[in-house]
């Protein structure tokens, strides 16, 4: 069982990161970049013959409680086509 | 009365703090183990700046897991006096033992240099020693020191008197409010970017750091310890 983490900043939270990028393909030529937020993304494998229930579970306690910082960030899961 | 510093793996300003308690403070101090448990015997504790855990996954993440952790909080609990210094203010917001999170900074440099902030209470274990508005020169040395928290929170950080310190004249980081420290629900615990360990010797380059460690041993001996 395998799935993919991706934690963001919330919309309302400032990306000087994402905006420096966008600031910088803008002057390589290409300006129809309006925007770019940079995240970061987790794979995670859980072991074999955990129940599918309980691996959703631990997904989701991990990306919630150690991934994210729930005051800035937003995570979603991708779950990989088994 | 006694003092501990927390080392995590990672810290570097641990002996500063150290040394700032011992030789310019003069006053008993100890070194605390990250997977220690035991805050027995301590009255205030000490975390210090650094990259616990080389600032993996986010700064002070993962500090929050170390054992003593959960210690420090049932120390704080209990109205223990705790200071984070850098590090250790993410540290403790990352913990939820101080509200907000601490950014990159919107420059998205790492700053080092001395700056000037502003006292904002003289209301607390760690301000009494100076009077409100008093400008301080004391050194930051960090790159995730932009302070942020939602209004709702902001708004009862000053209803409260909870905001220690704001930068003074200049924000170096894009912190909300130029907030430079805060403090608890119960003014126990206070976090700070700017360092008050790098600033208690003239040889330093400013004594005003050292006002906050005096303030907390006024406080203690306040309490008769």
């Amino acid at each position: 069982m395998k799935a993919t983490v991706i934690v963001t900043l919330k919309p309302t939270v400032l990306d000087p990161q994402g905006m420096t990028i966008q600031r910088s393909v803008e002057s390589m030529g290409l300006p129809e970049v309006a925007d770019v937020r940079q995240g970061k993304y987790f794979d995670v494998n859980i072991a074999d013959g955990v129940s599918p229930d309980r691996g959703k579970e631990v997904v989701q306690k991990l990306a919630k409680e150690v991934l994210t910082n729930p005051v800035i960030e937003e995570f979603r899961i991708v779950w990989e086509p088994r | 009365m006694k003092f501990g510093v927390v080392i995590f793996p990672g810290s570097n300003c641990d002996h500063d703090c150290y040394y700032a308690v011992q030789t310019v403070i003069g006053k008993p101090v100890e070194f605390i183990w990250h997977q220690d448990t035991s805050l027995k015997g301590f009255d205030a504790v000490i975390l210090p700046g650094g990259f616990s855990y080389g600032d993996y996954l986010r700064t002070g993440a993962l500090a929050k897991f170390s054992p003593v952790m959960q210690s420090v909080k049932e120390f704080a609990d209990k109205g223990g006096l705790v200071i984070g210094i850098c590090n250790g203010f993410q540290i403790l917001t990352e913990s939820g033992l101080l509200p907000g999170a601490l950014m990159r900074n919107v420059t998205r440099q790492y700053v080092c240099k001395f700056l000037n902030i502003s006292t904002e209470t003289s209301n607390s274990p760690f301000t009494n020693q100076m009077k409100k508005g008093q400008v301080l020169r004391i050194p930051i040395g960090h790159g995730d020191g932009n302070y942020f928290a939602d209004s709702e929170t902001l708004k009862r950080l000053n209803g409260e008197d909870r905001i220690a310190f704001r930068y003074h004249g200049e924000n170096p980081n894009g912190s909300l409010e130029n907030i430079a420290g805060i403090l608890s629900e119960g003014r126990n615990v206070l976090g700070m970017m700017p360092h008050p360990d790098r600033s208690s010797e003239a040889l330093l380059g400013s004594t005003d750091g050292k006002l906050i460690f005096e303030s907390m041993v006024n406080a203690l001996a306040g309490a008769g310890r």
